[in-house]
């Protein structure tokens, strides 16, 4: 039992010494970009000068798996970048992507990325914004969930739902439920503005039990194997 | 003294920065909410149209813009396409825009058409 407890209380301490050093990582390589404290963007203007996407709730939305993977050897999840209007161009048949102004995401020895990844799980968002249990589970089957995605609520528009299929100046979504907890799914498609007031994503009004369709079909399309196809 | 002033006059800043009477200009807010559908140039052809099963409209077109009333380019902005029984892509963006942000949008987009 005192074994136990000693093991128990070094594991505490080395999680928290690791968090300590990612919070060093933070302050150093990501606050630069990412928003590390509230609030949120309130304007536009003020909206447009984050180079990144605010992570002072990271650890509500993230999952810490997949954070420290892509830490490890990032890659582009929105295509047109952060944020779109800054890198388009027009082009002959349609706006483009200038893909020349989008710069890589650095990428976190293996060492750094467990430990920013420790730090950032650690900044919550509060309470009233996501509840523990708010995606119900369940499942959906891909041809359902797309007509709920892209018929009833159109967006497809600006959401790649595979690669190379969909819009381009939000996020990817067909990996986002491996990168993103269900619960914040929920709420920020729920209210997006709660989250971020400026954000281009609209607040659908979506019905309650629609929204945990769109999480299932997140769910059912991140369990794909998109590098393999 | 100065410093305490300045302090002051900053808090007063932000604190107008983030009340509900700031209004962002309607060039930018169609640049942050619009441009990705409806173009830079604002003719319908944003960076996301090449999947789209129905065309963004073309606010530069007076054809296709003078048959609208205010009203109901008011209430496409607010509501979404499904208020005037359009498309579901034209998304609701009363969450987003304050009403009178929708109506300076409004006037915008007679600038945009040349028509009414």
């Amino acid at each position: 039992m005192k074994y136990l407890l000693l093991s128990l209380a070094a594991l505490l301490a080395s999680s928290a010494v690791l968090a300590d050093e990612g919070e060093a990582i933070l302050e150093e390589q990501c606050a630069s970009c990412h928003a590390l404290k509230g609030p949120a963007a309130q304007t536009v203007e003020e909206l447009w000068q984050r180079k990144g996407p605010d992570l002072f709730y990271a650890g509500s939305k993230y999952n810490r798996e997949w954070l420290e993977k892509w830490l490890l050897k990032p890659r582009r999840l929105r295509p047109a970048g952060y944020h779109y209007m800054q890198h388009i161009k027009p082009g002959k048949k349609r706006d483009m992507i200038d893909v020349s102004t989008l710069q890589p995401h650095p990428s976190l020895s293996a060492k750094a990325a467990r430990e920013a990844t420790e730090a950032l799980m650690k900044l919550k968002a509060p309470a009233s914004l996501v509840s523990a249990g708010a995606f119900k589970g369940g499942s959906i089957s891909i041809s359902f969930g797309e007509m709920v995605f892209d018929k009833f609520n159109g967006c497809m528009a600006c959401h790649q739902i595979e690669p190379d299929y969909g819009g381009l100046s939000g996020p990817e979504v067909y990996t986002v439920a491996k990168r993103y907890q269900a619960d914040y799914l929920v709420s920020f498609i729920s209210d997006p503005q709660a989250w971020n007031p400026k954000a281009p994503m609209p607040n659908k009004h979506v019905a309650a039990a629609n929204i945990q369709k769109l999480v299932q079909y997140l769910q059912a399309l991140a369990k794909e194997n998109w590098d393999e196809k | 003294m100065k410093n305490k002033c300045f302090s002051w006059l900053m808090f007063a800043l932000l604190a107008m920065g983030s009340s509900a009477a700031w209004s962002t200009s309607a060039e930018d807010n169609y640049k942050n909410f619009c441009w990705q559908c409806h173009g830079m140039a604002g003719n319908g052809m944003g960076v996301n149209v090449q999947d789209m099963s129905v065309q963004p409209r073309d606010h530069t077109s007076a054809k296709a813009m003078g048959g609208r009333s205010d009203a109901d380019l008011f209430k496409v902005i607010k509501q979404g396409g499904l208020a005037i029984d359009k498309s579901v892509l034209m998304p609701p963006w009363g969450d987003s825009l304050s009403d009178e942000e929708i109506r300076d949008l409004v006037k915008y987009l007679r600038k945009l058409c040349k028509c009414g």
